[in-house]
């Protein structure tokens, strides 16, 4: 299925664009973050296990059992500091 | 009577918000106002400038949930929160979250729950120059604490 992935502060940085296009197979959340950290590199450091990174599928934040849909929108974010 | 959200890269007047969040509805007894600014000093830096990035989109959408979350909770009229983005110097005004109510009670409760929901739910993110160079803001498990005194887990300074 299709994915839009959205990255935004310290991961959009590190990672060098704001949002891609991706086709996968994975079906969760958890499996599509693993997907990307296979790509070695700024992805598998920003998005390590262990580090304070936020998920939203469809503009919600949730856990990493969530499950995709085709054209869905996955965000991968650090803690939020805003107000 | 209106619960509205403006993400906005220009300055606000207070003043003129409090008076439209207010007309034409007489039950109002109340309007609690919080404004956050720019400090000068953060972490035990001089900062010369901020830049306030957000997810469009979901942005508004997760203030406009927490609006929700406020008016099942307490008994207010309206609710107006508006969140500057982009480039921001010190002594600047970041955000303000204004509450009505018929009593003083429910507005106060209302804004305080509204922002600490805010500073760890919404979708924004700081990132502060300094003379040691730009970094962004870490953000406080004390967040988290706050939000937590209102029966809701925070879990955005935890690691997964």
């Amino acid at each position: 299925m299709k994915v839009t992935l959205k990255y935004f502060a310290s991961i959009r940085e590190a990672i060098g664009q704001g949002s891609e296009s991706l086709s996968t197979q994975t079906t969760t959340l958890k499996a599509l973050r693993d997907e990307l950290i296979g790509r070695g590199g700024a992805y598998a450091e920003v998005l390590a296990h262990g580090r304070a990174v936020r998920m939203a599928l469809n503009q919600e934040v949730c856990e990493d059992t969530a499950v995709l849909s085709d054209g869905c929108e996955v965000a991968f974010f650090p803690p939020v500091t805003g107000g | 009577m209106s619960f509205t959200v403006s993400i906005q890269t220009q300055d606000f007047d207070v003043s003129q918000e409090l008076t439209a969040l207010r007309a034409g509805d007489a039950r109002v007894g109340a309007v609690c106002t919080f404004v956050g600014t720019v400090r000068e000093r953060n972490d035990g830096s001089s900062v010369a400038s901020m830049e306030l990035e957000h997810y469009p989109g979901m942005t508004e959408k997760s203030i406009s949930a927490m609006m929700d979350e406020a008016r099942k909770r307490f008994d207010i009229y309206a609710a107006r929160v508006i969140h500057r983005v982009g480039l921001l110097h010190p002594q600047d005004q970041i955000v303000m979250v204004a509450v009505t109510s018929a009593h003083r009670g429910m507005s106060f409760q209302a804004c305080e729950f509204l922002m600490d929901y805010l500073k760890t739910q919404a979708p924004f993110w700081k990132k502060e120059v300094t003379p040691e160079g730009a970094r962004w803001v870490d953000a406080r498990v004390s967040d988290d604490q706050a939000l937590a005194r209102w029966g809701i887990a925070a879990t955005n300074t935890v690691a997964q």
